[in-house]
């Protein structure tokens, strides 16, 4: 496939990630810090959001695993997984947490369970999404071509 | 050696989360801060106090570690971004620094409390680029008038803007946009 095909595959990919809420504008704006003195900049935020928020899964299905449930822990692992998918864009992921706040608050233990199966779901979603979308970027730059600036007019 | 008149100003950046600490270091050096990034307040405090044994002991004029303004998450375990501040502003050699506080939960009675003890600008996560170019007035006032430490109390303009301002009253700096 030559570069100018990948770049488009690349943009009609990201916009359907934006048009489906897996990403706002935020990821955008990844984007645009990302220049040649970083040119790993997105990678290295979004792998740092991988290995955040596995370990806050982790964390969450340990605390609502207890007999007697530490809703304040697990509200404090919530924002955090709320505040670093803010951060990387990662929408319908942030989304989730808004909710599982909620249901914090009412110290809901059915409610909070459904919650973790919905930020899990939604976070293995855009993580599945985010790794192909940095498969395709990788293999225009290594074929030599420069990752399409995406202008989506928010 | 004299400091260069072009020399970038120096932003103390604290953020607990990773994340959020490389995300707002990068937003500052592409505004073209030089910046140090700490993940707590008590380091924030330890570099600054260092700063200032250094400063004082006039040793070696060409160090130059001085801090032009800091950038604090609110939600910190142990020292808050709010201990912080008032840590700052409660110190005589550190309050004239500008505080700006970022968090990701927009509570109007945090905000104001921040803005009413001293910071000059909050933010709400995620920080926009647009954001930290608001950073740039404060900077250049507090670089040409480092003795400004009277502040009247602050009235908070109320805003559907992302951030929020301190509005300080016409008489205490020259006319400056806002």
């Amino acid at each position: 496939m030559e570069v100018g095909q990948m770049q488009r595959r690349l943009v009609d990919y990201t916009k359907t990630l934006f048009m489906e809420g897996f990403l706002d504008a935020q990821f955008l704006q990844l984007q645009q810090l990302q220049d040649e003195s970083n040119p790993d900049f997105v990678v290295e935020v979004v792998s740092l959001f991988f290995d955040d928020s596995e370990k806050l899964l982790n964390d969450l299905s340990m605390a609502l695993d207890q007999p007697n449930v530490d809703f304040k822990k697990v509200d404090a692992h919530v924002h955090q997984l709320k505040g670093s998918s803010s951060s990387i864009g990662a929408q319908r992921v942030k989304n989730a947490c808004i909710a599982f706040r909620n249901f914090c608050e009412e110290q809901n233990i059915d409610a909070t369970l459904r919650c973790l199966q919905q930020v899990k779901h939604e976070y293995y979603l855009v993580k599945n999404k985010l790794e192909t979308l940095l498969r395709l970027e990788q293999q225009i730059v290594a074929a030599g071509g420069s990752i399409p600036t995406i202008e989506m007019g928010f | 050696m004299a400091m260069a008149a072009e020399a970038k100003f120096h932003v103390l950046a604290v953020d607990d989360t990773l994340i959020d600490r490389k995300l707002i270091e990068k937003l500052l050096k592409t505004s073209s801060y030089q910046v140090t990034a700490v993940d707590s307040g008590t380091k924030a405090l330890e570099f600054l106090g260092l700063n200032n044994k250094e400063r004082n002991s006039k040793a070696d004029a060409s160090v130059d570690v001085e801090v032009n303004m800091i950038i604090t998450d609110y939600c910190m375990p142990g020292m808050t971004g709010y201990d912080l501040l008032r840590e700052i502003k409660g110190c005589s050699s550190l309050k004239d620094i500008p505080v700006v506080i970022m968090s990701s939960d927009n509570i109007p009675s945090r905000i104001n409390r921040c803005l009413e003890d001293g910071a000059e600008e909050f933010f709400l996560k995620p920080v926009q680029l647009s954001d930290v170019n608001k950073l740039r007035p404060h900077l250049m006032r507090s670089r040409s008038k480092p003795n400004i430490n009277k502040r009247k109390a602050a009235e908070e303009i109320v805003s559907p803007d992302r951030t929020r301002t301190r509005f300080n009253q016409a008489e205490e700096r020259s006319s400056s946009p806002n």
